[in-house]
């Protein structure tokens, strides 16, 4: 079985037509729904936050077969998956998207669990030192999307988890957990 | 019994009269009574086709108007019976009344309609279509008077050939007129003379008839028979001379009766002799011609295809492909065993009610699955080698099954491809199962294979 990264890519990568986008409606639906899952599965086990459709993306295109999708079927598979409110466009031309293989609301919650894991209920740290710093080492959080990041400490702020709090530069934002 | 006063006449199955050999139509008149004045106790017949020929008057029920069969016989009136046809009296009462003609016939003494019967009557035709009853009276005559009957009457072919006849009966000879010594045929030489003779007069004939196009037009029923006879002669000598004849000449012997065969069509529709009832004459006689052709081709052919035969066997009453397409389209209104499909891309094709779908479903089914296709899809090209059709036509079966479900399309640089749908078998919570026995499974096994 071919590998991409750490992913274990299913048998059906090397099928040309799952390449080509269908026009059957519930042949489209089916490889639609194969899409989102091996999209989100890769970006999970590559910490991809975001891609780039006019960028390379390594499970876009299929050397083995000599196939890749071309922008509309891209598109298609990514929206699918916005649609699902595991992604989201990040410009109106529908060329970069964030992908959210956690939801925000999971993100939170692994913030969560990650602080009291560490004993951090009451202390103070920066959004940095949360992304690469040395206690999230081996956890999701460790080099994950700022954007992603900030999204989940605000959550966590509405609820009264944590304060956020600027200093004069954007890395200078640092959080109080009161957990 | 008085009902069956007129003579019976054969129709097809798509309600076209079955014309006697070199029987050409003249008129056709929608909507015409045909009724008895003198013998009032005779049935009437209402509101039918009139079809005038060279030979025959005939009257067909209106399709839509019949409803139990046994009223749904088509009657004849042969023109040879006519002993009188009635100039059309003006009158003021004429004026608001349907246009009437009235002809004598000679009759049995029962008073059954008969060609040189003891008796005579007059029947009378009530014209009540919008149609021209002066020049409907006026082919009449010419039919009556042009005595076309005659010559068939007679009964064998060779009487309508003439001088130069290809003569292979002994006895044909004697009918010519022009040629009073006649060498005898002996040997080498008088086979050799014959094919000379046979030779000139058919280069003659074709002469003659490219002289300018109503010559052609007169020389139309003989080209024909001219056709029908060489055919024969074709036929007869690839029997007799086996032995001498290889493949490739049998071959060229068979395209040529291909060819002569479908010069054939005798009596066209056309606009002038249907007038109104044009297009659903055209279909009906369309739905005659095709099902041959359909046959041969697996019951399923190209409009385009249809319009190149149909209009080679009418020869030169050519029809435009927009009253081709109106005929069949006029098909769903008659009981008639064709009909016009047309694809999703457009593509418009003629095939049996019979033919079905699902077998060249089940042929395209068993293709993909083999060990190649799961490998490499099948193209449209592919497709029509294996199926023994055209590609064009191929690629829409394929189109069909994929939006059966059963296909999916790969397209590349390297063409449009069709692989078998594998989706159908992956199980969207596990992507990495795979389903024993499935198309999954087997298209797994064939591509392994291959690496």
């Amino acid at each position: 079985m071919q590998k991409l990264g750490e992913l274990k890519l299913p048998h059906f990568f090397n099928y040309p037509p799952y390449f080509t986008l269908q026009p059957v409606r519930e042949t489209r639906e089916k490889q639609i729904q194969l899409w989102k899952e091996l999209i989100l599965d890769y970006c999970r086990t590559q910490k991809i936050f975001v891609v780039g459709l006019e960028e390379d993306f390594a499970l876009f295109s299929n050397p083995a077969i000599e196939r890749s999708l071309n922008h509309e079927a891209r598109v298609a598979f990514l929206s699918a998956i916005v649609s699902d409110g595991r992604a989201e466009w990040m410009d109106k031309g529908h060329r970069r998207c964030l992908i959210l293989w956690h939801r925000i609301q999971d993100w939170a919650d692994i913030i969560l669990r990650f602080v009291k894991d560490n004993g951090l209920e009451d202390s103070v740290m920066t959004v940095e030192e949360i992304r690469s710093g040395i206690e999230s080492r081996g956890t999701d959080i460790h080099g994950m999307d700022r954007t992603v990041l900030m999204r989940a400490l605000k959550l966590l702020e509405n609820k009264g988890k944590l304060a956020i709090f600027k200093g004069t530069s954007t890395d200078d934002e640092g959080v109080k957990f009161s957990v | 019994m008085a009902g069956n006063w007129l003579l019976p006449a054969e129709t097809t199955t798509s309600g076209r009269p079955v014309l006697r050999p070199g029987e050409v139509e003249f008129s056709l008149q929608p909507s015409v009574d045909l009724v008895n004045e003198e013998n009032p106790n005779f049935p009437t017949f209402k509101s039918g086709l009139l079809i005038l020929t060279t030979y025959r008057l005939l009257w067909l029920p209106n399709p839509e108007s019949t409803t139990s069969p046994s009223s749904s016989a088509a009657v004849s009136v042969p023109l040879a019976a006519v002993t009188h046809i009635f100039q059309s009296k003006r009158s003021i009462k004429g004026m608001f009344a349907s246009p009437r003609v009235r002809f004598q016939v000679s009759v049995t003494p029962e008073g059954r309609v008969q060609e040189r019967g003891s008796k005579s009557m007059v029947i009378t035709l009530v014209l009540r279509g919008k149609s021209d009853p002066d020049s409907f009276l006026g082919k009449f005559w010419e039919a009556w008077r042009g005595k076309a009957w005659e010559g068939s009457v007679s009964g064998s072919v060779e009487g309508v050939e003439g001088p130069g006849s290809l003569g292979d009966g002994g006895g044909s000879s004697s009918s010519d007129t022009g040629l009073a010594l006649k060498m005898p045929v002996v040997g080498v030489s008088g086979i050799l003379r014959k094919e000379q003779e046979m030779w000139e007069s058919t280069d003659k004939s074709l002469q003659d008839a490219f002289q300018d196009l109503n010559a052609l037009m007169n020389k139309a029923k003989d080209m024909v028979m001219l056709a029908e006879k060489m055919r024969q002669k074709l036929l007869s000598g690839s029997n007799s001379q086996a032995n001498v004849t290889n493949d490739e000449e049998m071959g060229s012997k068979e395209e040529m009766q291909d060819w002569l065969l479908s010069v054939g069509i005798v009596s066209p529709v056309t606009k002038e002799s249907a007038g109104a009832l044009y297009h659903q004459q055209l279909s009906r006689q369309l739905a005659d011609f095709v099902k041959i052709p359909l046959e041969k081709a697996g019951g399923i052919m190209n409009l385009i295809d249809i319009y190149c035969l149909f209009n080679r066997a009418r020869g030169t009453e050519l029809i435009s492909p927009d009253d081709l397409l109106r005929a069949c389209s006029l098909w769903e209104k008659f009981n008639v065993p064709v009909m016009l499909k047309k694809f999703e891309s457009g593509v418009m094709v003629i095939q049996n009610k019979s033919h079905s779908d699902e077998e060249v479903f089940s042929r395209i089914r068993s293709l993909v699955q083999k060990p190649d296709a799961l490998q490499t899809g099948v193209s449209a090209t592919d497709a029509a080698r294996t199926l023994g059709i055209a590609p064009a036509m191929a690629k829409e079966h394929l189109l069909a099954a994929e939006s059966k479900g059963f296909l999916c399309r790969d397209v590349s640089p390297d063409g449009f491809r069709f692989y078998v749908n594998i989706f159908q078998d992956i199980d969207p919570n596990d992507e990495y199962l795979v389903k024993e026995y499935g198309v999954y499974d087997a298209w797994i096994r064939a591509t392994i294979a291959s690496r």
